[in-house]
């Protein structure tokens, strides 16, 4: 076994064990650190790997937390057989985005920026249309049994995260070797030279979008079948879309363990000002000056370390 | 039931707040136009300008319209040297790359504010807040007219300073052939910071005229950054003609948007006009072919 696999064994060997020995609440953390690599990793399939960089990825995650949950609390679908249809319903809305926005010719700034209209325009909606309560939000009624995906020990939630983390490290690594994943680093390097090489660029982007969507909605799913409730703020805020780019921005946007990567520093920098602001008692206020500090970090790594903090540990040529 | 009464009072006060989002627009076009870059960080440092205002009207007694010259020339400093120290160093490559800076930093600003100011809304009452002037059927307060001519007169001001001025007309060079005004001896990463700084200055004004009639909270450049960047592609991006006529129409959707939909629904106009825009005519009303 290369030394890489190996690694990569003992790393999920460790992620297997830990919260067997740890209380609740680490568990509950570590539960968070998957599941925010696993929504990161569904923006760094389209926004790392093919370059299409998206400021409303949000819009995926919350068409699938509201799909499941209407399917569920409206029509009474159980919470399992409304994941995959939530899925779908992500990765329709992805489609519809990338077909209308590579259509019509958006590429870089104005790709991004159509995005965060999109979300605003589903915010608007899930805030305004009667079948997601408007405003309200919605609650999940609360029976904890697995067949209600619903669990009352935390460790099955933390061990679903870590599968659905596993599954888009697979997801993104086969990336990395299939003719579909060149494809795209092609589209991404540069845009006009892939299509001189004969790659149908319009089909490649449509077609990695749909994928981001329909990862980016089971995470939406997953999300509202934690906590029980979602309103258009937490289903659609701007927040939830510059946590997805953070963490594969922070970690290194194109990179297969990127996102895991960003999601452990954003999760480390959390937990060392919500210490900072126990003992100083000054700091009242946690999150904001989290947010700084996250803020901070993505304006110098793209400005020094274009390839995330997964660059440091790599040596060759960056990418540009 | 349309009463013309109610729709007119809806169209002149979408006006009027549309002429403060011309002044907003133009210092993004502005940076746009010439420097190529899309300046996310644009609802955040209006933001920070609408908070240095309430500050010096809380602490120092100034108010608002009295503000205007030294906000101006605050805000002025401040975008000049933001972009001598942050932007300017990575204004190249990727377009993609200037855009996540500039998101960086309105996270950066946003919080900030937060962590200072605190999350309250905060208003500043102005003695002549509840004047109000009588024009036809509708009743407008006095301040929103007060900015809106002020909005008008600076942007006014701005256009003659561009068209006349050495410092305009080298930032035209710039915006129209950067090699060729490189060697026609103009200092280019210069006038990238002065466009840039006259850019925020404009937002500094904007603050200024807001805050009478308006309130600042620290998301309040978030509710300004979609208005913005709508009123910029309507209008065309780089169009200073297109931010004025955008900005009026842009207002106006949202007063009638509001009327007719609704608190909630109502804003969903400026989104999908932004939407439409982009998918059929990406080049705006007035823009050139980028």
């Amino acid at each position: 076994m290369s030394r890489a696999a190996l690694l990569c064994a003992a790393g999920l060997a460790a992620a297997l064990v830990y919260p067997l020995l740890v209380p609740n609440y680490l568990v509950n953390i570590g539960m968070l650190v998957f599941f925010t690599a696993f929504i990161g990793q569904s923006w760094n399939i389209a926004g790392g790997f093919a370059g299409q960089t998206s400021f409303g990825h949000v819009v995926f995650f919350g068409t699938g937390a509201y799909t499941s949950t209407i399917l569920q609390v409206t029509y009474g679908w159980n919470p399992w057989l409304a994941w995959p249809a939530a899925t779908a319903m992500g990765g329709f809305v992805g489609w519809m985005i990338a077909v209308l926005s590579f259509r019509a010719g958006l590429r870089g700034s104005y790709f991004a920026l159509i995005t965060l209209a999109f979300a605003e325009v589903f915010r608007i909606l899930a805030n305004s249309v009667p079948f997601t309560k408007g405003g309200l939000g919605m609650l999940i009624k609360a029976d904890q049994r697995p067949i209600n995906f619903q669990f009352k020990d935390p460790i099955w939630i933390y061990y679903l995260a870590l599968l659905l983390c596993l599954v888009s490290v697979v997801i993104a690594w086969h990336l990395t070797r299939s003719r579909f994943g060149a494809r795209l680093v092609a589209i991404r390097e540069n845009e006009d030279a892939a299509r001189a090489l004969g790659i149908d660029v319009f089909a490649e982007k449509v077609k990695v979008l749909t994928l981001s969507g329909a990862m980016c909605a089971a995470g939406g799913t997953f999300y509202a079948q934690k906590y029980l409730y979602i309103d258009p703020s937490i289903a659609f805020g701007v927040d939830k879309s510059v946590e997805m780019l953070l963490v594969s921005m922070v970690g290194g946007a194109g990179t297969i363990f990127g996102p895991l990567i960003g999601s452990f520093t954003l999760m480390g920098i959390n937990e060392a000002t919500r210490w900072l602001a126990s003992v100083v008692p000054a700091l009242k206020n946690v999150q904001p000056l989290s947010l700084i500090v996250y803020g901070i970090m993505l304006i110098l790594i793209v400005a020094r370390l274009p390839n995330g903090l997964m660059g440091l540990f790599r040596r060759g040529p960056a990418r540009a | 039931m349309l009463d013309p009464a109610f729709l007119l009072a809806g169209v002149l006060n979408g006006l009027l707040a549309g002429g403060i989002y011309v002044l907003v627009a133009v210092g993004l076009t502005l940076i746009y136009g010439v420097l190529h870059i899309i300046n996310f960080a644009h609802g955040s440092l209006l933001m920070l300008a609408m908070y240095a205002v309430f500050w010096l009207w809380r602490l120092v007694g100034i108010d608002p319209y009295a503000a205007l010259p030294l906000v101006i020339a605050g805000s002025f400093a401040f975008g000049f040297v933001l972009y001598r120290l942050l932007i300017g160093r990575y204004n190249h490559g990727r377009d993609e790359n200037i855009l996540l800076i500039t998101l960086g930093l309105s996270i950066v600003f946003d919080n900030a504010a937060l962590l200072f100011f605190g999350g309250n809304t905060q208003t500043i009452d102005v003695p002549y807040a509840g004047t109000f002037v009588e024009l036809g059927a509708a009743f407008l307060p006095l301040p929103k007219i007060i900015s809106f001519v002020a909005s008008l007169i600076l942007c006014a001001a701005l256009a003659l300073y561009m068209a006349l001025s050495d410092t305009g007309k080298a930032i035209r060079a710039v915006a129209k052939e950067r090699q060729g005004a490189r060697l026609v001896g103009i200092d280019v990463e210069t006038v990238f910071a002065v466009s840039y700084g006259i850019g925020i200055a404009c937002l500094g004004a904007a603050a200024c005229l807001l805050m009478p009639t308006y309130y600042v909270t620290p998301s309040s450049g978030h509710a300004f950054v979609l208005v913005a960047f709508t009123i910029v592609v309507l209008g065309g991006m780089g169009s200073f003609v297109g931010a004025a006529v955008g900005g009026l129409v842009i207002g106006v959707t949202e007063s009638l948007g509001g009327l007719f939909l609704g608190e909630q629904l109502g804003q969903i106009g400026i989104s999908l006009i932004f939407i439409l825009i982009l998918l059929l005519k990406p080049t705006g009303l007035f823009g050139s072919k980028a």
